[in-house]
């Protein structure tokens, strides 16, 4: 077992001094994977921020249930104690048909006026707030359909249809980000794959060589694996190095955009988990690329 | 050892660079190939080592029917053969050690073991000294020592040569054909390919003939 991963640790040191001897080719392909991997890492982080500024924000989605006037305090508790059972519901509160009237009086200026009708037209009513992870508009439109049919409910409203398009619209950017993300994974994968062809080519006579011997494809593959997967880590770590130099580029100016809107949100950056993500990416990316090319290429150098 | 028994080998050319070709090289034998250049020596040494499949016959190496062995079977039956080449097939960056060592490393044997054999194979071609530089800064006779040492570290029952004095003057190449003749009496069965005459008759070993493709000398399953 040793043994096994002496061999694995000679391969890797053998593949990282067949990098270092051709720097040029080796800091040139290392820079595009980085620039390719940091493009839909930096649009990732910021449709990531703004869903959070959606959230922080207090533009929350927030429903009120305007309650039947026949409805008994009973009912009104067990609406209310229904509703905090759920997950996606923070809190609810009841604002009685005399409270509601109160804050009329103050808000409208027409205090003398309902005085008059005699008796209280308000209806009692349920403000709901919801949990940061469930205020997704399908959550939210879900329920206030729920809420309409319930025969205690007069109606139920969500009035924030800017929320539900800010949603809509990041949704429709995460899309392009998932098929950005690809088509970008898809370039690495081919410069990889060409830097790989390249080296398999520059090493034809000891791949002819090592066949002859009785070396396995699996053995002769290894190195160039590991190339890839060097590559592509390196390419990672860079991208990490932009998107960083970048968040801190744009910094000032989103807190003098946020400043101008009395916004006290604090944008996310480099996560640890974007991290791993990241070199995740990049040496299964390097790996591919490099079987890929590997493949094809050992295939066609067999020994004269 | 070696039996060929009515092997033919076509290229996709439409070249037949073999026809019908029968011979023995029993276990612990010494032999030569000979013929002229377009003979089918090559031909004749790729098919045992597997870089070319025959076309029609038999053809059975340590037992084993080549012409029947997978593609995933073909490493570990290069293993067991050595092979000696006219153009040494050195790797220029690596020094003279990791050469030899290299059939070792394929085979995954540990670094002890690899030092220590490497090193028995490079005091039998006389190297031992010339083990840390490059084959570049060796002469063609110690280039090709450096090759030979390589084709015998895996102590491999079968050693094969194509040409392997080709590039050397008469006395560099005895030097060569003695270092072969030597594994020979060690038990390793040996088949040199050559065109130089001289060595037949200074050994006097078997001598098998292809005269275009067809053996015209030592065949037939006929034994020394």
């Amino acid at each position: 077992m040793i043994g096994y991963f002496l061999r694995h640790a000679q391969v890797l040191l053998a593949s990282l001094g067949q990098l270092a001897r051709a720097p040029g080719s080796t800091v040139m392909t290392v820079c595009a994977i980085g620039i390719t991997l940091a493009l839909p890492t930096l649009l990732y982080l910021m449709v990531d921020n703004i869903k959070s500024m959606s959230h922080s924000w207090q533009g929350r989605p927030q429903v009120s249930v305007f309650l039947k006037q026949h409805v008994s305090t009973e009912g009104i508790e067990s609406l209310q104690r229904n509703l905090l059972q759920r997950a996606e519901i923070k809190s609810s509160q009841l604002i009685t048909s005399d409270q509601a009237l109160e804050e009329f009086k103050k808000q409208s200026g027409f205090g003398r006026a309902l005085d008059l009708l005699g008796e209280n037209p308000l209806p009692a009513s349920i403000v709901i707030q919801f949990n940061d992870d469930h205020s997704f508009p399908s959550i939210v439109e879900g329920l206030v359909e729920e809420l309409r049919s319930r025969p205690e409910v007069d109606f139920a409203q969500w009035d924030m249809a800017w929320v539900k398009r800010l949603h809509v619209i990041l949704k429709l950017v995460q899309r392009a980000v998932i098929v950005l993300a690809t088509l970008l994974g898809l370039a690495v994968v081919i410069i990889i794959s060409n830097t790989i062809r390249l080296a398999i080519l520059n090493r034809r006579d000891e791949i002819e060589i090592m066949k002859l011997i009785g070396a396995t494809d699996r053995f002769i593959r290894r190195p160039f694996l590991y190339g890839g997967v060097i590559q592509g880590l390196l390419g990672a770590l860079f991208a990490v190095a932009i998107v960083i130099v970048c968040l801190k580029l744009l910094d000032g100016p989103v807190v003098e955009l946020l400043d101008l809107y009395r916004g006290t949100f604090t944008a996310s950056g480099v996560t640890g988990r974007t991290f791993s993500l990241l070199l995740a990416a990049g040496s299964g990316l390097g790996w591919l690329a490099a079987r890929a090319a590997v493949g094809r290429y050992l295939r066609q150098i067999e020994p004269k | 050892m070696i039996r060929f028994t009515q092997v033919s080998k076509r290229y996709e050319s439409g070249h037949d660079a073999l026809t019908n070709v029968s011979f023995i090289v029993k276990k612990q034998e010494m032999a030569f190939l000979i013929g002229r250049s377009g003979a089918g020596k090559s031909t004749l040494l790729k098919l045992i080592t597997r870089v070319e499949n025959i076309t029609r016959g038999q053809l059975l190496v340590n037992d084993r029917n080549i012409g029947r062995i997978t593609k995933r079977q073909i490493p570990g039956f290069r293993r067991e053969v050595g092979v000696v080449f006219q153009d040494h097939k050195l790797l220029h960056d690596r020094t003279v050690f990791d050469n030899v060592a290299l059939p070792l490393v394929v085979a995954g044997v540990g670094h002890r073991e690899t030092s220590r054999r490497v090193r028995a194979a490079l005091d039998k071609v006389d190297l031992l000294d010339k083990e840390r530089l490059y084959p570049i800064m060796l002469s063609g006779g110690e280039q090709q020592r450096v090759g030979i040492a390589r084709a015998v570290v895996n102590r491999p029952p079968l050693l094969l040569a194509d040409e392997p004095t080709g590039n050397l003057d008469p006395q560099l190449s005895d030097e060569i054909m003695d270092i072969f003749h030597q594994f020979n009496q060690f038990g390793v069965t040996v088949l040199v390919a050559t065109h130089e005459y001289r060595h037949i008759d200074r050994l006097g070993k078997r001598v098998l003939e292809l005269d275009h493709g067809r053996m015209v000398r030592g065949g037939n399953g006929e034994e020394i």
